[in-house]
């Protein structure tokens, strides 16, 4: 069970929240070709490592944030407001 | 290759069983083949077997970081079943099935496969409704499918709960599915790979791609460099991370898909029993134990361990379907690393580096598919071109928005 630090909130148990897949990718504009527009919907980077995701509270204050988790270790590194720039942290 | 038959077995025992010998060589890597298998599970092993026997290419090498079937091959619930909504999905897993059929005298080695059926609970009305229009597509693509009421649904299983929180109203089975042992599966298809020719390499960890214009020239690996004409990258898990080594961009998500089995009982559970809506499914293997699977955890994950939230709520989905079972102690549970994609069906083809071919994005079903992925993807390395069977699986549907959603179809549960 991860136990998570809400920014809000503080530290809550996993089943308080719900997983919103990575953040910090860029919708292209329309006149991308549809190569691009895939690559923006579908294309992961799933990374072995250090993980930049999106988190909800949905069973607690019900907001969003990012985490930056490693996927090897579920070691969980920093949480921050969706509208910070993504941190420099090693990957 | 040392046959297994009655009279071999006799034999062998008059002799103190002092004859047998391993039944895989241990070969040391060469310098060059004409074809690569990165990744020997099932799906690659099978794929190398193909080759040698139906395309006559046996100059062959499979690569493995670990041992052989340590990943998915070994950590699943050992389900095959061909009852998919989409032609194109069910033609596929009904040839894998078919093979499946006739694998254990083809390999001579038992597979063990079990065709006692599969059952798809059905807890609602509506969910009634799907399963009919599911059952129905099933006949359409010619596989094997009929509708139960809950009191043929209780004389199949009878230890089940009709009257749980979400009550049970019906359903629909394939009575050719079922399970077989997937480690029989991995070492049969090892076994007679190896013995038309093929070396299968263990730990040997693939570490990048010698790739010169747009064309595949080989492999880095721990133990040196392999050069080869042609590569399958049979990864799972990993394929997001070894295609990035070719330059390639996939749409994987890796997560952690868990299992567990209770401590082993007399049989009380004769068919696989399957519920989308509190997501479990378990039946019991020839060992006695019962089997148990549910949802992925919901984040991604490379650790190849499930959270206990996760576990909670593919047990307690099993106790309101099978309360006798809460008196059962839990044994062994353990997690694989699931490659799974947006639309939930595989990945399957070429790739746009010309020699480098892929199967992956098997999610949390490709033990069903370990056959045909191996025959469909021999037949597209030994020609280049895609198998008819798999045409429509090929990375480029994402692009062209032909997405194949089994997901929302057949309940694949992802």
């Amino acid at each position: 069970m991860l136990r998570i630090a809400c920014p809000y909130c503080g530290l809550r148990d996993e089943v308080e929240f719900r997983f919103g897949g990575p953040a910090h990718v860029a919708r292209p504009g329309f006149e991308v070709d549809d190569a691009t527009w895939a690559d923006y919907l579908f294309v992961r980077e799933n990374p072995a490592g250090l993980n930049f995701e999106r988190w909800c509270h949905a069973y607690g204050c019900g907001s969003w944030f990012n985490l930056v988790r490693n996927t090897l270790t579920h070691e969980i590194l920093l949480a921050y407001r969706m509208d910070s720039p993504k941190p420099a942290l090693r990957t | 290759m040392q046959r297994y038959s009655f009279p071999n077995l006799l034999w062998q025992a008059l002799r103190g069983n002092k004859g047998w010998r391993p039944v895989w060589r241990e070969p040391r890597l060469k310098k060059s083949y004409d074809v690569v298998v990165i990744g020997a599970g099932g799906h690659g092993l099978a794929a190398a077997y193909y080759l040698a026997r139906k395309h006559g290419i046996r100059n062959v090498a499979v690569l493995e970081r670990g041992w052989i079937g340590g990943g998915n091959s070994g950590r699943n619930t050992q389900v095959t079943r061909s009852n998919y909504f989409h032609p194109v999905s069910s033609s596929f897993y009904d040839h894998s099935l078919r093979l499946y059929e006739g694998l254990g005298s083809e390999l001579n080695f038992n597979i063990m496969l079990s065709q006692r059926g599969l059952i798809q609970l059905a807890h609602s009305e509506h969910e009634l409704e799907i399963i009919r229009r599911w059952c129905n597509a099933n006949r359409m693509n010619k596989v094997d499918s009929e509708i139960l009421s809950p009191a043929e649904i209780k004389r199949l299983a009878p230890p089940i709960n009709l009257c749980a929180r979400f009550p049970i109203i019906g359903g629909f089975i394939q009575r050719r599915a079922g399970i077989s042992r997937h480690d029989a599966v991995v070492w049969g298809y090892a076994r007679a790979a190896s013995a038309l020719g093929v070396d299968i390499v263990q730990n040997c960890e693939a570490t990048g791609f010698e790739i010169a214009g747009d064309r595949v020239r080989g492999v880095h690996t721990i133990n040196g460099s392999v050069s080869a004409p042609r590569v399958l990258m049979c990864v799972a898990g990993y394929s997001s991370h070894m295609g990035s080594l070719a330059g390639l961009r996939l749409p994987i998500t890796t997560m952690a898909l868990q299992a567990m089995v209770t401590e082993p009982v007399k049989p009380v559970l004769n068919v696989v029993i399957n519920s989308a809506t509190v997501h479990a499914y378990l039946s019991q293997s020839d060992r006695g134990e019962i089997v148990i699977g549910g949802g992925a955890d919901i984040y991604n994950s490379y650790a190849q361990r499930g959270g206990l939230s996760q576990q909670r709520a593919v047990i307690s989905a099993v106790l309101e379907l099978f309360p006798s079972f809460s008196r059962l102690r839990l044994m062994r549970q353990w997690a694989g690393r699931v490659d799974i994609t947006p639309d939930t069906s595989p990945l399957m083809g070429l790739t746009p580096v010309a020699g480098l071919y892929i199967n992956c994005g098997w999610g949390t079903g490709g033990y069903k598919a370990i056959p045909a992925g191996g025959d469909t993807m021999a037949y597209t390395v030994a020609n280049d071109r895609a198998h008819s069977l798999i045409e429509s699986f090929s990375l480029a549907r994402f692009a062209r928005g032909a997405l194949i959603d089994e997901g929302a179809a057949a309940g694949v549960a992802h």
